[in-house]
């Protein structure tokens, strides 16, 4: 396992030119060049729109029989798809938009892989070189727009640089900590006559990612952990991006430590598993974070101490010490000082640790964590994730979401928009598996839902694909579900549907003496001193909506029909389906940190302040 | 707040001092002073950037300038271990009476007359900030009329060369 574990998995910066026999001199366009390199690198579906300035290249995509193209209805559609796709298969994913709107409408799902780490490549045409700078129709700056949230971008100029410029977006996208790259092909670089030959010579000196841990820090963070009474594995994004999860599962139970897995995690580790405590954070199960603010040592894993886990970051796990292994040097330290700080990927990383920790075991160095393990039990049988069903008989969110995942297929991807209905998806759906939840963790995109359920169903047709949205995050990104009627991406969404920004309204509820400024969706400016139109009024009316666009569109507002309406979509495999689950519009998301307080301040329900009586033993 | 001297090499590329300036500014530091320009290899950029920072976000830089693929090499340069230099040019009223008093500062600083008008007197100096500060001081009463300045540029003491190892990488990719 091990052995394995620490093999060549991951790619290595690509060979020089001469190491591989390059392919026979190609003579084609900028254009043609391009398409060739897409092929050549591996990519097998793009999405996008064609405008004036990328039009050279959509000519011979025509032709293509490796590389799909899949017509989106709006470039931010063909970003987050392109992650979505990204984030099911493991794969670069790919996205190409023409110059001025097309490109600035690609900037938010950019910001969203880079926020999250997701491997993109985003191709966009611009102005033809001669006109770069003149204020030319449709021209925007956009490398220099998508500058900081980039891990890097390039124009290109010259159609001899094309293959190159393809061959090293791919490799600084998908290699060292992922993330999203832009490339800019000017109009004239495309129609001009070129060479192709593949594997082009890359260049890239100052781009060297450190993979392999140091052997002494990981001796170190296997002392610790054998010498730790309370630890804590702190599971960030980065043990899915390494494909570290079977790694993780022999490592937790070679240490029997517990485990907590971050919005970006979930299916890291199994939830089912007795050893998982839940997620931490804001949200979180009560016994992750506390687990983290009673820890005595957190073994932080591609995880990188985001201010929605860590809460107010001064009162942070005031006892524990930290090892902090990541991928990106810049990670560890930037939030809390790491007492063991450990570059390199998490799938090396745990691999080593295992290897080291079972060294300490052999020396007879063991932890004993059963005084701990009986204090989180006891957190766990206290305050577990839950909910009471509405009073008025009226569907509770919580209960869609959670007989959903009971009901849906082995294997089914899930992905979230942002808000309530993300957090609650998060809760009540079990993920056993990696790449099975997809979601806008970072920079939380509004929207993210239905793009991203269009490219995971690309990436794996075979599996069912969920996308549990909200009805404000609907109205945002819904005009793909056309897409996937017309490509067959039978996709599933389920709008948990309380008439209003519900996690904004949550909030208005707690911190604004609740006054809903703006946050109810089915009334309009005119309101004020005029009744509200009933929580009832369906504009837009979702299930025609659904209809309009080519989808299935279904309603659900009685908890009788609950599980016969999830069937029925659960049947559907030839057509989008959309169902329109109207659930209570006071249901609010539990546990709680508010933000700026301290971890310590938990709320497990709306007043309900855990009781720690005793367990403050330092 | 401690001044710090960063040398960062770069590869000669289009937008690489945009990238290196709008990390900074992206992620709240200040930079005291900037210079850039190609170092003993063409394809080699050299950017001496002096920043007021504490030590911790002063790593948390060093390792975000790091992760931009240009960027071949930080180096910070400690003051006692390095030649730091800045340049001024600086326009200075002068007429008969005074021009003579200038002169005299000029040479008490090692500076040089580049131009002389009826009413003015234009000074190029070199020399690290203090010096260039205390000759401006002995300046100001005469009447400062227009100073620009480049920024710092430092270079390690001793034979060692902070391009050696760089130079052999751009190498081993030709």
């Amino acid at each position: 396992m091990t052995e394995q574990a620490t093999g060549a998995h991951h790619p290595q910066p690509r060979p020089r030119s001469g190491a591989q026999t390059p392919s026979p001199v190609e003579h084609v366009t900028g254009a043609q060049s391009l398409i060739r390199s897409l092929e050549e690198v591996g990519a097998e579906i793009v999405f996008g729109i064609p405008g004036g300035a990328i039009l050279p290249a959509y000519d011979p995509l025509m032709d293509s029989s490796k590389v799909r193209h899949v017509l989106v209805r709006h470039e931010q559609g063909a970003g987050h798809a392109a992650t979505g796709y990204a984030q099911a298969t493991g794969k670069v994913g790919v996205c190409m938009a023409t110059s001025g709107p097309g490109a600035t409408n690609l900037v938010t799902p950019i910001a969203d892989a880079h926020m999250d780490s997701v491997p993109l490549v985003a191709i966009t045409g611009q102005v033809a070189s001669k006109s770069i700078g003149t204020d030319a129709f449709q021209e925007a700056d956009i490398c220099g727009i998508t500058m900081p949230i980039t891990k890097h971008n390039w124009l290109v100029t010259d159609a001899a640089e094309i293959p190159r410029t393809i061959a090293e977006a791919f490799h600084v996208a998908s290699t060292g900590r992922p993330g999203p790259v832009l490339v800019d092909i000017a109009k004239d670089a495309l129609q001009s006559m070129t060479t192709f030959s593949w594997p082009p010579h890359t260049d890239l000196p100052g781009y060297r990612p450190v993979t392999k841990p140091h052997s002494k820090q990981i001796r170190e963070a296997a002392r610790l952990i054998t010498q730790s009474r309370r630890p804590v594995l702190y599971v960030g994004g980065g043990v899915l991006k390494a494909d570290a999860t079977a790694e993780l599962k022999v490592f937790a139970e070679l240490t029997g430590a517990p485990v907590t897995t971050t919005l970006m995690a979930l299916g890291a580790f199994p939830d089912s598993h007795p050893q998982h405590l839940g997620m931490p954070g804001m949200h979180g199960s009560v016994a992750a974070v506390t687990s983290l603010q009673k820890a005595d040592l957190i073994v932080a894993l591609g995880a990188r101490f985001d201010d929605r886990v860590t809460g107010r970051l001064e009162s942070f796990a005031p006892h524990a010490k930290i090892v902090h292994a990541d991928i990106d040097p810049a990670e560890i330290g930037k939030n809390r000082t790491a007492d063991v700080p450990i570059v390199g990927d998490a799938r090396e990383v745990l691999a080593d640790l295992i290897v080291a920790v079972q060294a300490e075991h052999a020396e007879g160095h063991r932890g004993d964590y059963t005084e701990w393990w009986a204090d989180l039990d006891r957190w766990r049988a206290t305050y577990p994730l839950g909910y009471d069903d509405p009073e008025d008989g009226s569907l509770s969110p919580q209960r869609v979401i959670q007989r959903l995942g009971q009901l849906a297929p082995e294997d089914t991807i899930w992905t979230a928009g942002v808000g309530q209905h993300q957090m609650w998806a998060a809760h009540f759906i079990g993920y056993e598996r990696p790449r099975t939840w997809l979601n806008s963790g970072g920079a939380g995109t509004m929207g993210y839902a239905v793009p991203a359920a269009m490219g995971a169903k690309a990436g794996a047709p075979e599996r069912t694909v969920w996308a549990v949205d909200g009805d404000g995050c609907f109205q945002m990104t819904n005009q793909e579900l056309v897409t996937c009627a017309l490509n067959n991406l039978p996709v599933k969404v389920a709008i948990i549907n309380n008439g209003a920004l519900g996690m904004v309204r949550q909030w208005q509820t707690l911190f604004y003496d609740q006054r809903y400024s703006n946050t109810v969706l089915h009334s309009g400016p005119g309101d004020h001193g005029t009744p509200a139109p009933a929580a009832g009024t369906r504009v837009p009316d979702f299930v025609k909506l659904a209809e309009a666009m080519g989808c299935v569109g279904l309603r659900c507002e009685d908890p009788a029909d609950l599980d016969k309406v999830i069937a029925e979509a659960n049947a559907i495999n030839d057509r989008p389906v959309v169902v329109d689950f109207i659930v209570h519009q006071d249901a609010m998301v539990w546990p709680m940190v508010a933000a700026g307080t301290s971890n310590d301040e938990i709320f497990a329900a709306r007043g309900v302040r855990p009781d720690f009586d005793g367990i403050d033993a330092d | 707040m401690t001044k710090h001297t960063l040398s960062v090499l770069v590869e000669n590329t289009p937008g690489i001092l945009a990238r290196v300036a709008a990390l900074f500014s992206r992620r709240g530091f200040n930079i005291d002073s900037l210079a850039v320009g190609v170092t003993e290899h063409p394809d080699i950029s050299r950017i001496t950037i002096v920043v007021n920072v504490e030590t911790l976000p002063l790593e948390q830089v060093t390792k975000q300038l790091n992760k931009l693929v240009n960027v071949l090499k930080i180096v910070e340069l400690e003051e006692s271990a390095a030649v730091q230099r800045e340049l001024v040019l600086v326009k200075v009223r002068a007429d008969n009476e005074t021009r003579s008093q200038i002169v005299e500062i000029v040479q008490l600083f090692r500076a040089k007359t580049v131009d002389v008008a009826p009413e003015a007197v234009t000074i190029e100096a070199t020399g690290s900030g203090d010096k260039l500060g205390a000759m401006l001081r002995m300046l100001e009463p005469f009447g400062i009329k227009e100073l620009v300045q480049s920024g710092t540029i430092a270079i390690g003491r001793g034979a060692r060369s902070i391009t050696d190892r760089s130079l052999r990488a751009l190498d081993r990719s030709a």
